[in-house]
C-alpha cells in the first residue's frame, strides 16, 4: 500500500503549489499565471481520474502526516470523497477558465488567483480528510483563503459583506472545533468509518453525544448556510461572479453540507444518529431552511441576491437526504450534492455574462436578454429548469429519490415540504425566463462593455456555462449509466447502510 | 569534546565585551557573534536531542558549589526557539538602527543574549537569579535605547518590577538554602520535604516570577515597555525575555516543587491566566495603536501558558507529556510569531512614521511581504490551523475536557475569537479600498530593503508551517522531562 | 535573629516600593528589599559560635550586591535621562 500514500497529498498540492507560486508573480505575468493556473487544473483532475481508476482497481489510498502524538493529519479516499472531490476538480477547471475571462483587466490578480487556489486547495483537502481533525483543519483554511476573494473588491460595501462572512464563518468555526474536541476526549480519535465509528459506543454518554451533535451541526450550519446560520451568504454577494460561483457551488456552502452528510453518516452513523432523534432535528432545520429560502428569493430584485437564496434552499436539500432514514433518501441528497453544483455554478456564470456584457445586475433588467445573448440564456434556462425540478434534468433526478425515500421512511410531510419548495422554485425562476425569452429588448442596456460580434460575448465567458449546463443535462439524461453521480451515490448510499 | 554549553553563553559574552570596545565595528562583530551563538546553542541542543541531557560545571568545583550548566529536552527547545529568533532579530537590527544607537545596542544586546542563554542552561537556583537579573537590566537599557521620555519611563519601571521580582525570588532561594544547604535544583529536589518553609519558598520564588512573566495581574508594566522600545527590542522582550520566566516558572514547577505544587496552586495560575487571556485580548482589541496590540496579546498568550497549569497538577503521566510538549509547543510558536509581528510592525513604522492601526493600510498594501507577515502572525495569534498554536490549544481543549474541567474551554474560544478581531482590525486595512487610491503617494513612503523584511516572514513561516505541520518531534524531544 | 531583621527589611522594601511615587524611593525601596535578601543569606550562613561560617552565602551575597548595584546605576542613569530630556 505504500506506493499509493503520495496521491491524495499530491491531489491537494496540484492547487497549493500554484497558489504559492502565482502569490510570488508580479501582477503583469499573466501569461505565466494563467499557465500555472490551468497546469495545476489540469493535473490535478488527471490525478483525481487516476485515483478514481485505483479505486476501481480495489486499491486503497492514504496519505498520513503524524503533528502529534495521537493527532495524525490524514488524507484519503472513499466512495464519498472521491464525488466531492471530483467535482470540485471538474468545476474548479471550468471556472479557472471563466474567471481568467472575467477578471481580464482588473488589478490584484495575483493576489486573487493565488487565494482562489488555495481557496480549492482547501476544497479538495476537505473533501478528502479522513478524520474530523484534518477536516476542521482544512474547513479553516477555507475560511481564510475565501475571505480575501469576498473582500476582493475593496469597496466598503465588499468590505463590509466580507467582514460579515468572516464573523460568521469564524464563530462557526469555533463552535465546531469544540464539538471535534470533545468528541475527540469522548471518543478517541474520530476517524471517519463507513457505517458510523461511534455506532460501537454504549449508551451511557447519550446526552453528550447529543450535545456534540448540536455543536457540530451548528458549526457546519453556518457554511451550509442552514437557517439561522445563513445570514452571511447574502452578503457574500459583493465577491465577484467567479467566486460566487465558486462559494455557492462547490466550496462553502458545499463543505458544509458534505460535512453535515459526513458527521451524519460517518461519524455518528446513521443509526446512532435514528436512535438519539438526531435525524428529527436536522430534519426539522433542512424543512426550515427549504422553504424560508425559497421565499425570501422571491422577492430579490438582485439576480446574484435571488439565487443566493435559492442557494439557501437547495443546498439543504443534501441535509434534507441526509436526515432521512433510508437509503433511497441518502441517495437523493448526496446525489443533490453533484447535481446542485453543477446547476448553481451555471447560474452563477450566466449572471456573470449579464452583468460583464451588458451591465444587468437585476432581474427587472433582464427583458430581452435572451434575443441578445441567447447561448448564456439557454443555458441559464437549463439551469433553472434543473433547480425547478423537470424532468428530464439533474434537479428531478435529487429531488425524485428524495421524495421516494422520505415516503419509504414515512415521512411525508416532507414530500408536501419538495412540492412546495419546487412550487416556489418555480415562482422565481420562470419570471426570469419569461423575461428573458419573450419581453421586448430595451433600446439601450445598462452598461454594455462587450459588444456582440461572432459571439454574444467573449469566449472565456461563454463556454464554461455552456459546459457546466450540458453537464446538467447530462446528469440527468443520462442519470443511469455507469460512473454517473447517482450511480456513485447509489454505491455511497449501499456501504454507509451495509447493504 | 567541545563543550557546547559554556559555548552558547560565553560567545555572547565576548563579543559584548569586543562590541563595546570596538563600536566602529560593532554591527560586524555583532552579526559574527549572532552566528556563533546560534551555532553553539543548536549544537548543544543537537546533542541533547541524541543524548537525552547534558551537564558541565564550570572552574571544577563539583555539584554543591560551582557554576553548574545542564540542558534537558526543555532547556533545549527553548534554546533553539530563542537563538533562531535571536538570530533573526540580529539581521533585522543591521538595518533597523543606525549611528550611535547601534554603538549602544551590539553591547547590550549582545549580553541580553547570554543572560538568555543563560536562563535555560543554568542547574542551580542562585544562578538561576544572576542572569535573570542581567536579562532584566539589559532588556530595559535596551528599550529605553531609543532616549524617548515615554520610553525611558516605561522601562524605568519595568528595571524596578524586575528588580522586586527577582528579589522576592532571591529570598526565596535563600530560604531554601536555610534548609537544604544546596543550590544545585536536581540535589534540592532530593532534599526538600514538604512544609512551611518549602511552601513559603515556593510562593516567594513564584511570585517573583509570575512578575516577571508579566502574568494577569502582574502585567501592568508590560505593555508600555515592550510597546515603547524599539521594533527590533519589542520583538526580543515579548518573545523571547517573557519566556524565559515562564520556562523557570514551569522548570521549578516540575523539577523542584513537583511535592509541593498542588492542584490548588494549579487552579490559582489557571484561573490567572484564563483572566490573561479575556482582558489581555479585550485590550489588545481595544489597542490603537499595532504596537501596543502585539503587547496586549502578549499578555493573552503568556495566559493562555498558564492555562495548562491546572490541568498539569493532575494530570497521570500519558496526558502530562501530550501537556508538556503542547504547553512548549504554543510558548515556541509564539515566540516564532510575536517576535515576526513586532518587527513587521517596526517596518510598518519607519515606512509611515507611525502605527496607528486604522491608518496602515496604504503601508501595508505597498510592501506585500509585510503584509503576508502579518497575516501568518495572525493565524498563528488566533490559533488557526495550520499553526503550532492550533495543535496546542486542541491538546488543551481535550486535556481538559477530558479531565473533567471544561470551563477553560469557553476561555480558549472568548480569547480566540477576540483574537480574530484584533487579527481582521488590523488586517481588514490591507484589503480595503485605498488599493488603487495610493500609488501618488508612494514617494512620502520610506524605502524597505528586502533583507530587512526576510527574517519576519521567515520567522512567521516557522510558526505556521514548520511547527504547526512538524511538531512532532517536539514530543520526542521533551520526553523525560520532570520527575 | 538576624535571619529575622532581614526578612523585616524586605517586608519594609516591598511596603515602601508599593505605596511611594517617586522613581527615587522607589529606587531606594528596593535597595533595602535587598539588603533584607542579604540578611538573611548571611543569617544562613551561621553555624554556630565555634564553627566557620558557611562560606557559599557569603560568595552568594558578594555577587548579589555587584548585580544589585549595576541594576542600581542603571537606573539611575534612565533616572537622570528623564529629568533632562534634551540631553
Amino acid at each position: 500500500m505504500i506506493p499509493d500514500a503520495w496521491l491524495p497529498a499530491a491531489i491537494v498540492l496540484t492547487s497549493l503549489v500554484p497558489g504559492l507560486l502565482i502569490f510570488l508573480l508580479g501582477e503583469e505575468r499573466q501569461v505565466l499565471r494563467t499557465l500555472l493556473n490551468m497546469a495545476g487544473a489540469l493535473l490535478k483532475l488527471a490525478l483525481v481520474g487516476w485515483l478514481i481508476l485505483g479505486i476501481y482497481e480495489g486499491r486503497t489510498f492514504e496519505s498520513r502526516l503524524t503533528i502529534a502524538p495521537g493527532l495524525d493529519l490524514v488524507l484519503s479516499a472513499d466512495a464519498l470523497s472521491v464525488l466531492f472531490v471530483t467535482l470540485s476538480s471538474v468545476l474548479w477547471l471550468v471556472t479557472t477558465v471563466y474567471a481568467i475571462g472575467y477578471l481580464e483587466h482588473s488589478p490584484n490578480r495575483s493576489r486573487f488567483f493565488g487565494f482562489f487556489s488555495l481557496c480549492v486547495s482547501a476544497t479538495v483537502g476537505l473533501a478528502l480528510s479522513g478524520n474530523l481533525m484534518t477536516f476542521v483543519i482544512f474547513y479553516e483554511a477555507l475560511t481564510l483563503a475565501t475571505y480575501p476573494l469576498v473582500a476582493h473588491r475593496g469597496t466598503p460595501e465588499a468590505t463590509r459583506g466580507a467582514r460579515i462572512y468572516l464573523a460568521y464563518t469564524l464563530g462557526g468555526g469555533a463552535v465546531l472545533l469544540i464539538g471535534a474536541v470533545w468528541l475527540q476526549a469522548l471518543a478517541g480519535p474520530v476517524v471517519f468509518t463507513q457505517g458510523g465509528m461511534l455506532s460501537g459506543v454504549s449508551g451511557e454518554h447519550e446526552v453528550q453525544l447529543v450535545l456534540i451533535f448540536v455543536l457540530l451541526l451548528t458549526g457546519l450550519g453556518v457554511k451550509a448556510a442552514l437557517v439561522p446560520l445563513h445570514g452571511w451568504l447574502p452578503q457574500a454577494m459583493v465577491a465577484p461572479a467567479p467566486v460566487s460561483a465558486l462559494l455557492h457551488a462547490v466550496a462553502v456552502v458545499k463543505a458544509g453540507a458534505f460535512g453535515i452528510v459526513r458527521v451524519v453518516y460517518d461519524v455518528y452513523g446513521v443509526s446512532l444518529a435514528e436512535s438519539l432523534g438526531l435525524l428529527h432535528l436536522l430534519a426539522v432545520l433542512a424543512s426550515v431552511t427549504i422553504i424560508y429560502g425559497s421565499v425570501r428569493a422571491l422577492s430579490q430584485d438582485g439576480l446574484k441576491k435571488r439565487l443566493a437564496y435559492s442557494t439557501v434552499s437547495q443546498v439543504s436539500y443534501i441535509a434534507l437526504g441526509a436526515s432521512i432514514f433510508g437509503p433511497v433518501a441518502t441517495i437523493g441528497g448526496v446525489v443533490h450534492l453533484v447535481h446542485q453544483g453543477i446547476m448553481k455554478i451555471t447560474l452563477f456564470f450566466c449572471a456573470g455574462n449579464y452583468a460583464e456584457t451588458l451591465g444587468v445586475h437585476r432581474v427587472s433588467e433582464m427583458d430581452g436578454v435572451g434575443r441578445r445573448m441567447p447561448w448564456t440564456t439557454l443555458a441559464f434556462t437549463v439551469a433553472a429548469l434543473g433547480m425547478i425540478g423537470v424532468p428530464p434534468l439533474a434537479g428531478f433526478v435529487s429531488k425524485w429519490y428524495l421524495g421516494l425515500g422520505a415516503s419509504e421512511a414515512g415521512s411525508d410531510w416532507v414530500l408536501i415540504v419538495l412540492v412546495a419548495s419546487s412550487l416556489l422554485n418555480a415562482a422565481y425562476f420562470l419570471p426570469i425566463l419569461f423575461r428573458a425569452w419573450f419581453r421586448e429588448a430595451p433600446a439601450r442596456w445598462p452598461d454594455e462593455h462587450i459588444p456582440a460580434g461572432r459571439l454574444e460575448t467573449s469566449g472565456a465567458l461563454l463556454w464554461p456555462p455552456l459546459i457546466t449546463g450540458a453537464l446538467a443535462l447530462a446528469a440527468g439524461l443520462f442519470a443511469a449509466a455507469p460512473a454517473s453521480p447517482l450511480e456513485w451515490a447509489t454505491l455511497i448510499a449501499r456501504r454507509e447502510y451495509g447493504l | 569534546m567541545i563543550d557546547w554549553l559554556v559555548l552558547a553563553i560565553a560567545v555572547p559574552l565576548l563579543g559584548s565585551v569586543v562590541a563595546a570596545a570596538l563600536p566602529g565595528r560593532a554591527s560586524a562583530i555583532g552579526l559574527a557573534t549572532a552566528v556563533l551563538t546560534t551555532g553553539s546553542a543548536l549544537a548543544a541542543s543537537l546533542v541533547v536531542a541524541e543524548g537525552g541531557s547534558l551537564r558541565s560545571d564550570l572552574g571544577g568545583w563539583g555539584a554543591p558549589l560551582g557554576i553548574a550548566l545542564a540542558a534537558d529536552g526543555l532547556s533545549a527547545a527553548l534554546l533553539v526557539m530563542s537563538n533562531l529568533v535571536a538570530l533573526g532579530i540580529s539581521v533585522y537590527a543591521l538595518d533597523y538602527f543606525s549611528g550611535g544607537v547601534r554603538r549602544h545596542f551590539w553591547p547590550l544586546w549582545l549580553l541580553l543574549w547570554t543572560s538568555l542563554n543563560g536562563v535555560f542552561l543554568a542547574a542551580d537556583l542562585f544562578n538561576v537569579y544572576v542572569t535573570l537579573e542581567l536579562l532584566g537590566i539589559s532588556a530595559a537599557a535596551l528599550g529605553a535605547l531609543s532616549g524617548r521620555p515615554d520610553a525611558v519611563a516605561a522601562n524605568l519601571r519595568y528595571l524596578l518590577v524586575g528588580l522586586l521580582g527577582s528579589m522576592t525570588y532571591l529570598l526565596g532561594v535563600a530560604l531554601l538554602y536555610t534548609e537544604l544547604g544546596t543550590l544545585d535544583i536536581g540535589l534540592a529536589a532530593e532534599a526538600l520535604v514538604p512544609g512551611p518553609l518549602a511552601h513559603t519558598a515556593f510562593a516567594l520564588m513564584l511570585g517573583g516570577l509570575l512578575l516577571k512573566a508579566a502574568l494577569f495581574p502582574l502585567h501592568f508594566w508590560l505593555p508600555p515597555a515592550h510597546s515603547q522600545a524599539p521594533a527590533a527590542v519589542s520583538a526580543a522582550l515579548s518573545a523571547l525575555v517573557v519566556k524565559a520566566a515562564v520556562y523557570l516558572v514551569l522548570r521549578l514547577w516540575m523539577d523542584l516543587f513537583g511535592p509541593v505544587a498542588g492542584p490548588g496552586a494549579g487552579a490559582m495560575l489557571g484561573v490567572l491566566g484564563a483572566a490573561a487571556v479575556v482582558w489581555g485580548s479585550w485590550r489588545a482589541f481595544r489597542a490603537e495603536r499595532l504596537k501596543l496590540l502585539a503587547a496586549y496579546s502578549t499578555v493573552a498568550q503568556v495566559g493562555y501558558l498558564f492555562l495548562f497549569f491546572p490541568l498539569l497538577a493532575i494530570a497521570p503521566p500519558p496526558e502530562r507529556e501530550a501537556l508538556l510538549g503542547a504547553l512548549v509547543l504554543l510558548a515556541l510558536t509564539h515566540g516564532f510569531a510575536k517576535a515576526g509581528l513586532f518587527l513587521a510592525a517596526g517596518l510598518l513604522q519607519k515606512r509611515v512614521g507611525h502605527d496607528r492601526i486604522d491608518e496602515l493600510g496604504p503601508a501595508i498594501q505597498s510592501l506585500p511581504v509585510v503584509g503576508l507577515t502579518l497575516g501568518l502572525a495572525g493565524v498563528a495569534l488566533i490559533g488557526l490551523p495550520p499553526s503550532g498554536t492550533f495543535i496546542a490549544k486542541w491538546i488543551l481543549l481535550a486535556e481538559s475536557i477530558g479531565a473533567g474541567q471544561w470551563w477553560w474551554a469557553p476561555v480558549v474560544l472568548i480569547g480566540t475569537l477576540l483574537a480574530s478581531a484584533y487579527v481582521y482590525r488590523l488586517l481588514a486595512n490591507a484589503f480595503g479600498p485605498a488599493a488603487q487610491a495610493e500609488p501618488a503617494a508612494e514617494g512620502a513612503l520610506a524605502p524597505i530593503g528586502r533583507l530587512a523584511q526576510a527574517p519576519a516572514l521567515l520567522m512567521t513561516l516557522v510558526a505556521v508551517v514548520v511547527l504547526g505541520l512538524g511538531g512532532e518531534p517536539l514530543w520526542g524531544l521533551l520526553e523525560g522531562v520532570g520527575p | 535573629m538576624y535571619g529575622l531583621g532581614g526578612i523585616l527589611l524586605f517586608l519594609l522594601g516591598v511596603w515602601s516600593f508599593l505605596v511611594h511615587d517617586g522613581l527615587l524611593r522607589k529606587l531606594i525601596a528596593i535597595n533595602v528589599t535587598g539588603a533584607g535578601v542579604f540578611h538573611v543569606f548571611i543569617a544562613v550562613a551561621y553555624r554556630g559560635l565555634d564553627a566557620a561560617p558557611d562560606p557559599v552565602p557569603h560568595a552568594l551575597v558578594l555577587t548579589g550586591i555587584v548585580v544589585a548595584v549595576s541594576a542600581t546605576a542603571l537606573a539611575l542613569t534612565l533616572g537622570q535621562r528623564l529629568e533632562r530630556p534634551d540631553d
